[in-house]
């Protein structure tokens, strides 16, 4: 190597070109490979929405979906349906102070800070949309646990409280542990439980593990060695049944809302 | 160019004779986070084999006009933005892998192969040998990765790249997988026993105590 390449204007040559080049084929295939990258998260969270369900077979995951899913946008505050609004990121309305509100310390449960005021739910029919008997309703629910927030679909039966299904599909617990949350053998627990009390308050416990009395509605075991992720999963059930939550689209549910279409 | 000898020695020496992994105990972070299953070690292998190749190549390339004062932050751009790139075409292509991968594939940029032979063979050769001398020690890396994920899948779970070879009590087989298999200080004991079988047939390698 030459000294002349230790002077300090070859120095910066060297290094503002190549972060030059650098950042424009960084930014290229980043720009390039986006649609492709959209559609596989598309299909994932179809995915995920059939697995909770129980409807994830063999087969075409976004044929499956169109099939036997509906997607419908709920005003969290009223309970009512709404429009799908114009550019819906669920995930990025959730933190513009414009489509989210900012929940108060003794509201925010879940610790999510802030919650979008119109959420997907999903609605699954096992025969079909078009058969209009409904089988399934798919909530987005999310909430911190020890290290992150913890994402997962949960899904309700027609009357709207019993549970179906519970998939946590996106978390970063420690692996082994709180990690176990995604665990189906862990999720199966909550399966026939119910969400809330015959008054409609969220009734689901997450009990210190092997406490859970067998013959409870409501009880399942949390996670051995992992009190502050069952903790975070109590919280966010506790938050997205309740008032904030969607306990007004339930209400609505339970009165009759989904039967007339 | 160099001749076809030095070819075979860069290309094929860290599979054996000077593996990146078991001689010179580089990258051993990643050897025990993905190697529970074998897809997932085997899209982790390619991954480091092309991000070693490539920036080698590219570090060989521009050598002689890298200040010797800021050669460690050159190397780490042209490593850092390979390996964005590699991680943007697995979640465009791979979508399911990347997931499980996660930030694995974002640590390439510290893992120590590929650094070590930025620093230790692309700064002194011609792009053309560096190249070959990234896709060596890949394989060398790779070698081991799916040797300790054969183990661990079938030991651990029963199967071969998912399919299913010795079926689970679970699934009402005969098979009792090995829990500890799945843990990540299995890898260790693994790559401990490669070393040693290694150093058995080799004792050149062994350090003197």
């Amino acid at each position: 190597m030459s000294s002349n390449n230790d002077s300090i204007s070859k120095t910066l040559i060297v290094v503002i070109s190549l972060c030059l080049v650098c950042a424009v084929i960084v930014s290229t295939a980043a720009v390039q490979l986006r649609p492709q990258q959209k559609a596989n998260k598309l299909l994932d969270s179809q995915k995920n929405v059939l697995a909770v369900t129980g409807l994830l077979g063999g087969g075409n995951i976004a044929e499956l979906y169109s099939k036997h899913i509906q997607e419908r946008f709920v005003d969290l505050d009223s309970g009512e349906f709404v429009e799908k609004p114009a550019n819906y990121d669920y995930r990025k309305f959730m933190k513009d102070p414009k489509e989210s509100v900012r929940l108060s310390a003794d509201e925010d449960l879940a610790s999510i800070k802030t919650r979008a005021n119109i959420a997907p739910v999903y609605l699954a029919y096992n025969n079909g949309v078009e058969s209009g008997e409904l089988s399934a309703i798919v909530l987005p629910i999310h909430g911190y646990g020890l290290w992150s927030t913890m994402h997962a679909f949960l899904a309700l039966g027609a009357d709207g409280t019993t549970i179906k299904g519970v998939n946590y599909y996106e978390q970063g617990e420690t692996a082994g542990l709180g990690g176990e949350v995604q665990n189906p053998k862990w999720v199966a627990q909550f399966e026939g439980k119910k969400l809330l009390d015959a008054s409609g308050e969220p009734a689901i416990k997450v009990v210190k593990p092997g406490n859970a009395a067998a013959d409870s509605a409501f009880e399942v075991d949390g996670l051995s060695g992992a009190t502050l992720t069952s903790n975070g999963v109590q919280y966010t059930f506790d938050f997205w049944a309740g008032a904030k939550g969607f306990a007004p689209f339930l209400a609505k549910v339970r009165d009759g809302a989904l039967n007339n279409g | 160019m160099a001749n076809a000898k030095e070819i075979k020695t860069v290309l094929f020496g860290p599979v054996f004779a000077n593996n990146p992994i078991a001689l010179q105990v580089l990258g051993i972070c990643s050897a025990l986070a993905v190697t529970t299953k074998m897809d997932k070690a085997l899209v982790m292998c390619i991954a480091l084999t092309l991000v070693t190749a490539f920036s080698n190549f590219f570090i060989s390339l521009i050598r002689n006009h890298i200040p010797s004062s800021v050669r460690i932050i050159v190397q780490m751009t042209i490593i850092a933005s390979l390996v964005i790139v590699v991680d943007q075409i697995l979640k465009a292509y791979a979508y399911d892998v990347a997931k499980e991968l996660s930030v694995f594939v974002g640590l390439i940029i510290t893992n120590c192969i590929v650094m070590g032979r930025a620093e230790a063979f692309a700064m002194k050769s011609k792009p053309g040998i560096s190249f070959l001398d990234g896709i060596g020690n890949g394989l060398g890396y790779s070698v081991v990765l799916m040797t300790v994920a054969f183990i661990r899948e079938l030991g651990g779970s029963g199967t071969v790249f998912g399919v299913e070879v010795m079926p689970l009590v679970k699934d009402g087989g005969w098979y009792q997988p090995m829990g500890l298999l799945l843990m990540p200080p299995s890898a260790f004991i693994i790559i401990a026993g490669f070393i040693w079988i290694l150093r058995t047939f080799r004792t050149e390698q062994v350090e003197k105590a």
